[in-house]
């Protein structure tokens, strides 16, 4: 098998047949999936079926029970190979430092490894705040930003690493609709600046159709469809329909007073 | 319970293998021990002041009663170096470090602050446990060493100004000189560091094993300092008694 190439600016991935279970409850039923280098590929459904724990198992927090996954036909169990490559995750929560103002969080990983000189770090650092949108908050602790704000900053330390592969865990949650829109914005900047691979885990339906190249459908540990946003529009799978038509009415028999 | 305490000696034995990576952390090194020294001096010092003073009020008159009121320095000299500062400090420290140590890994755990130090590949016990542990190891003998010397202090105020006892400073200070020894002290900066090496692992261990919210932190704070607490006391015991040992 050839070495890794780092030099590439995305990877390809392939997933075969990943099963998880947390005491014996299975949470991953067999997952199986591709994504072609730099595509922008959204994981979509609904609360609870396994998206977050499956982005777990991609970036290496988690180990499958059975199944494999491979980045450009490595496999993520190969430390030495995977240590060539650069991943990042962007939380749901943005899982900023707490500790460590706004520069520090975006400069930890040069930081910790001493890749560059302080003062370079500080330009790094600026200069990815910068590219998304976020000025005068460096000096700011993550207690004092907004959960836009959070999320961006958590992007811009992804970004600092330059990630081959960018995962994205419901970027869009806790936000309102204007923020969910810059945030979307973002995603599809970078994938057009950068030319990353994404996986973007997500239960917002308008996000994906605005960013998808494809757009896989997970409901109780499996994928259930796969396809362009036009596909998963249009799919008859029963659930899909469910999913993407639900809407808020009112209780018709709710007796008004 | 077994499977806590193989955890902890697992934990501890990266962080040992981890220890040539100290340079890179020593700013976390110095943070901490800034924080623990900052925190905890002056506590320390009113504490070890108290305790001097009780022993030499509980001993002294029972003593002087039986003539023997010049033995007192040697009594608090002795049984405050090898035994009350090392024990009483570790137990203060155990409640007012090892506290902030599992709530903040705690709470790093549950806000997965700590899954994104994986994803960036930064370890969490180099970032995190090794500078804790050596700063908690580094500074608690300072600190007993402090106490050691306040105690000392605090029983030969009791002993001049108490009347039941009522001796000279000269006279409590020549007889701690005649009965304590170099080798006492070390012997109790020696349990010290043992008990930070105790109190650094569990508690460090317990922040990382958190799993909930704002309950499971309190929970694991709760559980790291009365696990410490109780391992001090098991252990030193069988210290004392490996020490004792060394003597004869």
């Amino acid at each position: 098998m050839s070495a890794p190439d780092s030099s590439t600016q995305s990877v390809s991935i392939r997933i075969a047949g990943l099963r998880k279970s947390y005491d014996g409850v299975p949470v991953l039923k067999g997952i199986t999936f591709e994504v072609q280098r730099g595509e922008t590929f959204v994981i979509m459904g609904p609360s609870g079926s396994g998206k977050s724990v499956l982005l777990k198992h991609i970036i290496g927090l988690e180990t499958p029970d059975s199944g494999e996954i491979f980045i450009e036909e490595h496999s993520v169990r190969d430390e030495a190979a995977m240590a060539h490559y650069r991943m990042a995750l962007v939380f749901q929560s943005g899982a900023l430092l707490n500790s460590l103002n706004v520069l520090e969080n975006v400069g930890l990983y040069l930081t910790e490894h001493r890749l560059k000189p302080p003062e370079e770090i500080t330009r790094i650092a600026i200069e990815k705040l910068e590219f998304l949108g976020l000025k005068n908050v460096k000096d700011r602790f993550p207690g004092e930003l907004s959960g836009g704000m959070k999320k961006r900053v958590a992007i811009a330390r992804a970004l600092v690493i330059e990630p081959q592969l960018i995962l994205y865990d419901e970027p869009t949650s806790e936000l309102d609709p204007m923020s969910a829109v810059v945030i979307g914005e973002e995603i599809l900047n970078l994938q057009k600046r950068v030319h990353v691979t994404s996986i973007v885990v997500t239960h917002d339906r308008d996000l994906a159709f605005g960013i998808a190249d494809r757009i896989a459908m997970m409901y109780e540990g499996e994928i259930i469809a796969i396809g362009t946003v036009a596909e998963i529009k249009n799919h008859p799978h029963p659930i899909i329909h469910r999913f993407l038509n639900a809407d808020f009415k009112l209780n018709s028999h709710r007796e008004t007073p | 319970m077994f499977q806590n305490v193989g955890e902890m000696l697992v934990l501890l034995w990266r962080t040992i293998r981890a220890l040539p990576h100290i340079v890179r952390q020593r700013q976390k090194v110095y943070d901490q021990l800034f924080e623990i020294g900052n925190a905890s001096l002056l506590m320390a010092c009113v504490l070890a002041l108290f305790i001097g003073g009780v022993i030499a009020l509980q001993t002294g008159p029972v003593l002087a009663e039986r003539g023997l009121s010049s033995a007192i320095g040697g009594l608090v000299g002795l049984s405050i170096c090898k035994e009350l500062a090392p024990v009483m400090m570790a137990v203060l420290i155990s409640g007012r470090i090892g506290s902030a140590m599992a709530a903040e890994i705690g709470s790093m755990r549950v806000y997965q602050e700590i899954d994104a130090l994986r994803t960036m590949n930064i370890n969490p016990i180099h970032y995190l446990v090794l500078p804790r542990i050596v700063a908690i190891t580094v500074s608690l003998p300072i600190l007993v060493l402090f106490a050691i010397l306040v105690g000392w202090f605090g029983g030969g105020l009791v002993a001049v100004f108490n009347e039941k006892i009522a001796i000279t400073f000269q006279s409590f200070f020549m007889n701690l000189r005649l009965v304590v020894e170099l080798g006492d002290v070390l012997n109790g900066l020696l349990k010290s560091a043992v008990f930070a090496v105790v109190i650094g692992t569990v508690c460090c261990h317990q922040g990382l094993v958190t799993i909930g919210g704002p309950r499971g932190i309190g929970r694991s704070v709760t559980k790291a300092v009365v696990n410490s607490i109780v391992l001090i006391l098991i252990l030193d015991y069988f210290l004392t008694r490996f020490l004792l040992s060394l003597e004869k």
